[in-house]
C-alpha cells in the first residue's frame, strides 16, 4: 500500500509536526519507500506466534503507591519556555 | 610522563595510583587536546571549570589514599546522558538551553566512581543515525584518513559519533555512548575503538533521553576490551527508577579477562554473508575466526534464519516507540518553543522547526504504524517477527557460548555519502540490529584495516547477562588482532 499527499498530511497532523508544502512531495517519497522496504516481513509466517514485549523475561517491579519524591516547584520549571506563578503558561484554550 | 594522552584507562588509572601524574595535569592535557581538535567537533559543550574541580578533588581523595574505582579519569559523555546543571541537547534543537536539574544514574554511577566529566559529545539528533551527520550541532569528523592522501571527511558512524572520535583522537581517555540499534558498536569500528552494548537493563535508562526504551542500553567506548570492562562495571547496577532495570549483582568484569577462551563454542551465522558485502569484511571475519580457532575456542556453524528480517522489525518498533517518547517535546516544559495562535499550532511550529529531517521521518513512520487500523498488520507483526529472532538466538545458544560477525558492512565513508536515500544508511546497522532486538550484549573490537587504511571491527555477542563470556572472547580476539594503527588526525 502507499501513502498520498493527504495520508501524510494527515500523519503529520496526528504527529503534531508543521510540514511546509514544499517539503510534503518529498517526505511522501521517503516514507513510501522505507515503508514498502518494511513490508517484506509479510513473507514471514508469524502464526500462533506470540509478539514479544520483553526480552529479558523479567517481570516488572510493583511498588507502593507512595509519594516517594517532590515538593521543589521552582526545580520542576526551571526549563520551562514561560511560566506563570508555580505553572507553566500555554496559549489559551478554553474561551 | 611523556605523552598523558596516550594512556588508556588502566594505565591511567595505574599512572594515578602511582602518583606518576594527578588528575589535575591529565585533565588539563584533555582540555588543550580538545582546543586544538575542535574542527573534528566531538563536543557540543566543553565543561572545563566542572572537569577542574571534580580533577582536584580527585586528587585529594588519591593523595589521602582512598581512591576511588574511576578515581580522577577523564571521560567525555554522550550529550543523551542528563547532566545536572549542564546543557543536554541530544543533538536536537527542540532542546535548546535544556539544563537538567537531575543526573542521570549512569553518569551519576561514574562521578560517585570518581571519574571526572570533560564535556558532553555530539552524535546523532536523539540518536536516530549512522554517520553522526543528523546532528542540529553539525557532523562530527573521524580523525581517520583514507590512505590514498585525499582528504575526504570522514564519519565517525552513529549515533555515538563524537564519543568514537573523541576516544580514537584522544580527546578523552574513553566515553559513554547509547546503543539502539548499533550506536556504540558501528562507530566503534569505524573508528578503530572499543564500543561495548550490554544486555539490555543492565545500565539504567533513568535520566538517558529515550530513544526506543525497549532497544536503548547504556555502554563504553575505549580504546581496549579491559578498559570497557573497567568502565562498564562503574556504569551498571540496579535502579529502582527504571523499572526494566535488572536487579542482578554486576559481576567484576576485568576478571574475566582471562585470556583463556580453549573449549569456548563460537558460532558462525551462515545468515550473516549477506548479499553485496565487500569481500574485506568476509576476508576479515575469515581471519577472525582463524584467530579464535588458534587461541583453542571451538568454532561452530550455526544458522540464524530470520536475520535478514531484523532491520525491517527493527524499522517499525523503534519508530513507533520513538513517536511515543517524543510526543513529550511540546514546547510547553523546557527546550524551545515555536509561538503559535492556537496550543495545537505552538504543537506543530514548535516540533516543525525544532526536529530535524530524520527525527521527523522516524516519528511520522511511527506515528503511522501506531495508528487505528494499521497497529496489527505493522507493529504487533514486527512483535511477533522479533520473537522468531530471540527464538532463533535462543536455539543457537543451546550450542554455542559467543557469536562472531563482522560489526559494520562497510569501512567508514565520507561526510555527506549515503545522505540520498534513508534506506542505504539504515543498512549500516544489519549487523548490529538483531542484537539490540534480543537485548543481547555485543561488542565491538577493532581487528584489521580496510584496503582504504581505514579501520575494521568484528562483533561478539553473548547470552543474556554474559557479558563475561562477550568481555572474555574480545579480550582474546584483540591480543590475536594486536591492533596498532592509529588516525592521522586527532592528538
Amino acid at each position: 500500500m502507499s501513502l498520498d499527499k493527504a495520508t501524510v498530511t494527515q500523519i503529520a497532523h496526528l504527529a503534531r509536526i508543521e510540514v511546509e508544502d514544499a517539503q510534503l512531495e518529498t517526505m511522501v517519497g521517503e516514507l513510501n519507500n522505507i515503508l514498502s522496504w518494511i513490508e517484506q516481513l509479510n513473507e514471514v509466517d508469524t502464526d500462533g506466534v506470540a509478539p514479544l514485549a520483553s526480552v529479558t523475561g523479567h517481570a516488572l517491579p510493583l511498588r507502593a503507591d507512595a509519594v516517594g519524591d517532590g515538593a521543589y516547584p521552582d526545580r520542576v520549571l526551571a526549563n520551562a519556555p514561560d511560566r506563570a506563578m508555580d505553572f507553566y503558561s500555554v496559549p489559551k484554550v478554553v474561551e | 610522563m611523556s605523552d598523558l594522552l596516550s594512556l588508556d584507562l588502566a594505565a591511567a588509572r595505574d599512572a594515578l595510583a602511582n602518583k606518576e601524574v594527578s588528575s589535575t595535569e591529565l585533565t588539563d592535557a584533555y582540555l588543550q587536546a580538545m582546543e586544538a581538535s575542535a574542527n573534528l567537533n566531538c563536543y557540543v559543550t566543553t565543561t572545563a571549570d566542572k572537569a577542574r574541580a571534580m580533577a582536584g578533588e580527585a586528587d585529594a581523595r588519591l593523595a589521602s589514599g582512598n581512591a576511588l574505582p574511576l578515581d580522577g579519569i577523564p571521560l567525555g559523555i554522550k550529550d543523551l546522558f542528563c547532566t545536572q546543571g549542564v546543557l543536554t541537547t541530544a543533538g536536537s534543537h527542540i532542546l535548546d538551553g535544556f539544563k537538567p536539574e537531575y543526573e542521570s544514574t549512569v553518569t551519576g554511577n561514574l562521578w560517585r566512581d570518581g571519574a571526572v566529566m570533560l564535556g558532553k559529545l555530539n552524535m546523532d539528533e536523539f540518536a536516530m543515525g549512522s554517520a553522526n551527520v543528523t546532528s542540529y550541532y553539525g557532523p562530527v569528523e573521524s580523525p581517520w584518513k583514507r590512505k590514498d592522501g585525499g582528504n575526504a571527511r570522514l564519519v565517525p558512524g552513529g549515533s555515538s559519533g563524537g564519543s568514537a572520535s573523541a576516544v580514537a583522537a584522544r580527546l578523552a581517555v574513553a566515553a559513554t555512548g547509547t546503543d539502539t540499534g548499533g550506536s556504540i558498536r558501528q562507530p566503534g569500528s569505524f573508528c578503530g575503538i572499543v564500543g561495548m552494548k550490554p544486555t539490555y537493563g543492565r545500565c539504567s535508562r533513568w535520566g538517558v533521553v529515550a530513544f526506543a526504551s525497549s532497544l536503548d542500553q547504556a555502554g563504553p567506548l575505549t580504546r581496549t576490551v579491559r578498559d570497557a570492562a573497567i568502565m562498564l562495571k562503574s556504569m551498571a547496577g540496579h535502579d529502582p527508577k527504571d523499572s526494566t532495570s535488572a536487579d542482578l549483582a554486576v559481576p567484576d568484569f576485568e576478571a574475566a579477562l582471562t585470556g583463556n577462551v580453549r573449549g569456548m563454542r563460537i558460532g558462525i551465522p551462515k545468515e550473516y554473508r549477506i548479499d553485496g558485502m565487500p569481500g574485506e569484511i568476509e576476508t576479515l571475519w575469515t581471519r577472525g575466526i582463524e584467530m579464535m580457532r588458534d587461541a583453542g575456542a571451538e568454532i561452530v556453524d550455526i544458522s540464524l534464519p530470520h536475520t535478514k528480517y531484523a532491520l525491517p522489525t527493527y524499522y517499525i518498533i523503534a519508530p513507533a516507540e520513538a513517536s511515543s517518547n517524543l510526543a513529550r517535546y511540546d514546547g510547553v516544559r523546557y527546550g524551545l518553543r515555536v509561538e503559535g495562535d492556537t496550543l495545537d499550532e505552538m504543537y506543530a511550529k514548535t516540533r516543525g522547526e525544532g526536529f530535524g529531517p530524520e527525527v521527523k521521518r522516524r516519528v511520522m513512520i511511527g506515528t503511522y504504524v501506531l495508528s487505528a487500523g494499521y497497529y496489527d498488520a505493522y507493529y504487533l507483526k514486527a512483535q511477533r517477527v522479533r520473537a522468531l529472532i530471540k527464538r532463533d538466538f535462543d536455539q543457537a545458544f543451546e550450542s554455542v557460548d559467543t557469536i562472531l560477525t563482522p560489526t559494520a558492512p562497510s569501512d567508514a565513508f565520507a561526510i555527506g555519502e549515503n545522505d540520498d536515500d534513508p534506506i542505504k544508511m539504515y543498512l549500516n546497522d544489519v549487523f548490529t540490529v538483531p542484537a539490540s532486538l534480543t537485548g543481547l550484549p555485543g561488542i565491538s573490537v577493532p581487528v584489521g584495516l580496510s584496503d582504504r587504511g581505514l579501520p575494521l571491527g568484528l562483533q561478539l555477542i553473548g547470552k543474556l547477562f554474559d557479558e563475561e563470556s562477550v568481555f572474555r572472547a574480545a579480550g582474546a580476539l584483540e591480543t590475536a588482532a594486536g591492533f596498532t594503527a592509529r588516525p592521522t588526525g586527532g592528538q
